[in-house]
């Protein structure tokens, strides 16, 4: 069987790795995306999705800035909006001395282009009317919003295509081996493929393939814990998420225009990475409607109509693994976006196709760096 | 030995009889059911109150209709029964119960689904206009509230209940407009054969056809359903249809009873991790059941049109079965001479139900045949052409991702009355055969749960 | 009032008195929400994706086609309700347009 080749070959169909293959098409580089089951199928098709910036390790706002000046475009960038809408998100507290801390994270210069607002008292009820009484203070992002995530990988894998990236799903990939300057990649079904360069965005699985390269990380995985109501009049438009240091309290929603109301947060379920699926566990819904109730009364009146789970890969800092290997030439990462990678998808796409076709990126990531999880000798000489 | 905690869900016939046979047997289940009444759909009881009685009610079921519910009456208070409880989600041992608003776990060590079956629907043009319903809920209009669904009623689809409903509300005094039925009388004589395995049934099929046409109701076989036609303000006022030989009629109605026989409810067994296996004959994924109705997990078991869509008689064996199976899977002796005579009824039974499936199909057929205007999920109002949109320009040539990409099956009835047409439709377009685009994949809640529900404080 | 549904038998029970749409209506003890509503109305809630009306369709609590709005916001499924005296039902969405306020 023939061997085929390309300037990058893609590990891993989610957010990630389709975007970056629409992103190095537009680049003018050739690329070949091997995805094992369906595109976006895993953590990026099943989250909250919140396009949400505020919030975020201040070191990443470069990164969901850049990733927001795209979300904006996307219509034009890939011939579909997502459902993208920048309704403003509010990140809500119970208790007033956490309002402090929100007024910290506002007034630092990396979040200066979010434009935040933090309200109080009155002040808030009176524009965020449908909140609970027990809700003391709260920091509005104008810019922020909300999109459809089951839409967003397939979206940008179809315009990758279009393009001229060439998209393999229902792909496993049997073998990796560096030989010589290039990647050679072997897949189940015995078809061979070949690329100088190798991107692995495999989500919860890229520890699998970093540790064939020496590189492990100690990557976790969590099924996010998602609920739907059945349509109800569209009248919220705000993203709302509870800030606290309680777990349990961590909920979130939005209204789509449809008037579904997702929820999300509280919980987390262990995955089955056996037969790779996820569930919710009856006491994060219980957990949910209990915490929605406080959070906006008058909700009890709802009913929930479906729930769901998915697969996402989590690093113990918090921070995903993203930019190039410190083991191998030539090869990438951008995996375990703990949960959070929805709204950089867009600029992780731009940066990583800059990083490949360049070189280098304008954009700091170096937080991200897989070799932060080396052990320190390496990190010593990797550093030197 | 502990005794092992068996829990039953459902208290139609399947329930009923397990409930009896385990009872028999010394063991004292848990029997949780929906509704506040036992009996199911088909012998669902009326409301207190109400004067009918089991002749006028269930007409030539009676016997079995009044049998069944004095075997519960008898039972009731010899078991733990559980009524107006929904079983909304379950982890393995464990179903989660809501009753009344209230939360609460039931821990089990045998689980036997009798969940039983809704009518299944094909789509037809125009079926989202108020007046357009189920034949199974034409039936209940009419059995437990003593009203007919409109003032004029045609009556569309096919298998047995087209038949029987319209019969009964002929009987009832209702205004019957017509009876159409898809499927040709050429079927109806090619599974003869199947058919007579049951010459009862069989013949009180001919009955009511006969009864139809001594009242003078049109009865159309082999036709083509076109359109339930109808505008905003008023809903359904009429239906439009093509004949046997394609002469496309009109009738006026302001009510559309439509069925095409049954599918099995198998959310809690799909929750419970249970294989799904493809029946052939009715064209539809059934709970994966050995002959006694053991799943593919340990301790978890299910009986009645849950399990197999074999309708009611079946069920009351299926469930006296399945108890058995229980008894012998916990080392319990078990009646070797009941055993022999359900299991000798259901292989008649299994028969009957075969030609049935060949007198009166699943029209899969109009599937493809659906206009790109018409709505395919009535929750979502999502049309064909939108379904077929995602098979042709996003790829989505399974179930689940169709689902994803369209919305069909994302409403509140969770696809149940969408979700197999749009297998069809999908299939159709990807040029496949249906059972290679997957089913719909159960979720919870497998009912609509209330936001208000707050946990139970064990006592 | 023109409903849609049509009573056959079992006409001879007690009454129950509910408003619907801010007018008062007698049904019969025993009746369903549904039927109370459906006998003398031709539909139960607005479509929410067209401009059409909705009346129900399986009766035995699968389709949830048949959800109505109490006046106070609640949520009512009509076809598992029986109907009780002094129920309070709007067959439109509330002029609020969300049951939370109020």
């Amino acid at each position: 069987m023939s061997v085929q080749k390309a300037d990058v070959v893609i590990v891993g169909g989610g957010l990630m790795g389709s975007a970056t293959a629409f992103f190095l098409r537009k680049r003018g580089q050739s690329v070949i995306l091997l995805e094992r089951d369906q595109i976006g199928q895993y953590a990026s098709g099943v989250n909250f999705g919140n396009v949400r910036r505020q919030g975020r390790f201040l070191g990443q706002l470069a990164l969901a800035n850049r990733s927001w000046a795209l979300w904006k475009r996307l219509p034009e960038l890939i011939d579909d909006d997502l459902e993208f809408i920048p309704s403003g998100h509010m990140r809500v507290c119970y208790r007033e001395d956490e309002i402090a801390e929100l007024e910290a994270y506002a007034a630092a210069p990396e979040a200066e282009q979010l434009d935040l607002k933090i309200y109080r008292g009155a002040e808030l009820h009176r524009r965020f009317g449908f909140l609970g009484p027990d809700v003391k203070g709260g920091s509005y992002a104008p810019h922020d919003g909300h999109a459809n995530p089951r839409l967003a990988a397939p979206a940008f894998a179809r315009a990758a295509r279009r393009l001229g990236a060439q998209i393999e799903e229902r792909t496993e990939v049997a073998e990796v081996q560096k030989v010589g300057a290039d990647f050679h990649i072997t897949t189940t079904d015995g078809r061979q493929f070949q690329a100088a360069q190798l991107l692995i965005t495999a989500g919860a699985w890229g520890q699998k393939l970093s540790a064939q390269f020496g590189e492990p990380v100690p990557l976790d995985t969590h099924g996010p814990q998602m609920a739907v109501t059945e349509p109800v009049p569209y009248a919220l438009p705000t993203v709302i998420g509870v800030y606290t240091k309680i777990p349990e309290e961590v909920i979130y929603f939005r209204q789509i225009p449809r008037g579904n109301i997702v929820i999300g947060g509280g919980y987390r379920s262990k995955p089955d990475m056996l037969n790779r699926r996820a569930y919710v566990e009856p006491r994060s819904i219980l957990n949910q409607v209990s915490q929605m109730r406080r959070l906006l009364p008058g909700v009890g009146n709802l009913n929930i109509i479906r729930v769901w789970s998915g697969i996402e890969g989590y690093l113990p800092d918090s921070l995903p693994v993203m930019g190039p290997s410190g083991t191998v030439d030539g090869l990438f990462y951008a995996f375990g976006f703990c949960g959070h990678g929805f709204q950089l998808g867009p600029g992780v796409g731009d940066v990583m196709a800059e990083l490949l076709a360049t070189g280098a990126t304008s954009t700091p990531i170096a937080p991200f760096s897989i070799t932060r999880f080396a052990p320190p000798a390496e990190q010593r000489s990797q550093a030197s | 030995m502990a005794t092992a905690r068996v829990v039953i869900v459902g208290a139609g016939p399947a329930g009923v009889r397990c409930a009896e046979t385990l009872l028999a047997a010394g063991i004292k289940p848990i029997l949780i059911d929906e509704n506040r009444r036992d009996g199911g759909q088909i012998y669902r009881r009326q409301p207190e109150g109400f004067t009918r009685d089991y002749a006028t009610l269930y007409g030539t079921e009676a016997a079995k209709a009044q049998a069944l519910h004095q075997s519960f009456d008898r039972l009731r208070s010899a078991i733990d029964y559980r009524p107006d409880t929904l079983v909304w989600n379950l982890t393995p041992g464990q179903l989660c119960c809501v009753s009344q608003g209230r939360h609460s776990t039931v821990d089990y060590d045998a689980l036997i689904l009798c969940t039983g079956a809704t009518d299944r629907l094909m789509p037809i043009e125009g079926w989202q206009l108020a007046g357009t319903y189920s034949l199974g809920g034409a039936q209940i209009a009419l059995k437990n509230q003593a009203v007919s669904i409109g003032h004029r009623v045609v009556f569309m689809g096919s298998g047995p209940l087209l038949y029987l409903v319209a019969s009964q509300y002929i009987k009832a005094g209702a205004e019957v407009a017509a009876v159409l039925d898809t499927s040709p009388l050429s079927l109806r004589i090619k599974a003869l054969p199947k058919l007579l395995a049951r010459p009862g049934l069989l013949f009180t099929g001919i009955k009511l056809l006969a009864q139809l046409y001594r009242a003078k109701v049109a009865v159309h076989l082999g036709i083509k359903p076109l359109q339930v036609m109808g505008d905003a303000a008023n809903g359904v006022m009429g239906v439009r249809f093509s004949t046997g030989s394609g002469r496309v009629e009109t009738v006026q109605a302001d009510a559309v009873a439509l069925g095409y026989h049954l599918r099995p409810e198998t959310q809690l067994g799909d929750l419970a991790g249970c294989t799904m296996a493809f029946d052939h004959a009715s064209s539809q994924w059934w709970l994966a059941t050995d002959d006694a109705g053991r799943t593919s997990v340990k301790g978890v078991y299910a009986a009645g049109d849950g399990a197999k869509i074999r309708g009611a008689d079946a069920a009351e064996h299926a469930g006296r079965l399945v108890a058995l199976a229980l008894l012998e899977d916990q080392q319990l002796p078990v009646d070797g001479a009941l055993r022999d005579e359900q299991q000798q009824a259901l292989g008649v039974m299994d028969q009957f139900r075969l030609g049935l499936a060949q007198a009166f199909p699943w029209p899969s057929e109009q599937a493809k045949a659906l206009p790109d205007s018409a709505i395919v999920c009535r929750c979502e109002m999502i049309s064909a052409g939108e379904l077929r949109r995602t098979v042709n320009e996003k790829g989505a040539c399974e179930v689940n991702r169709a689902k994803a990409f369209s919305r069909v099956g994302m409403g509140r009835c969770q696809g149940r009355y969408c979700s197999q047409a749009g297998a069809e439709v999908i299939a159709a377009a990807a040029g496949v055969q249906v059972q290679e685009v997957g089913r719909q994949r159960g979720q919870a809640p497998v009912k609509p749960l209330s936001m208000l529900i707050i946990e139970e404080v064990s006592s | 009032m023109n409903g849609r549904f049509v009573r056959l038998a079992e006409q001879g029970r007690p009454t129950v008195s509910l408003t619907v749409d801010g007018a008062t209506i007698e049904a019969l003890q025993g009746d369903t929400l549904m039927v109370a509503l459906l006998t003398q109305g031709n539909a139960l809630r607005q479509s929410e994706f067209d401009s059409g009306r909705r009346a129900g369709f399986c009766l035995m609590g699968a389709c949830q086609d048949c959800w109505v709005w109490t006046r106070s916001g609640e949520r009512l499924r009509a076809c598992s309700n029986e109907v009780r005296d002094g129920l309070d039902i709007v067959t439109t969405q509330p002029e609020a347009t969300w049951p939370l306020h109020g």
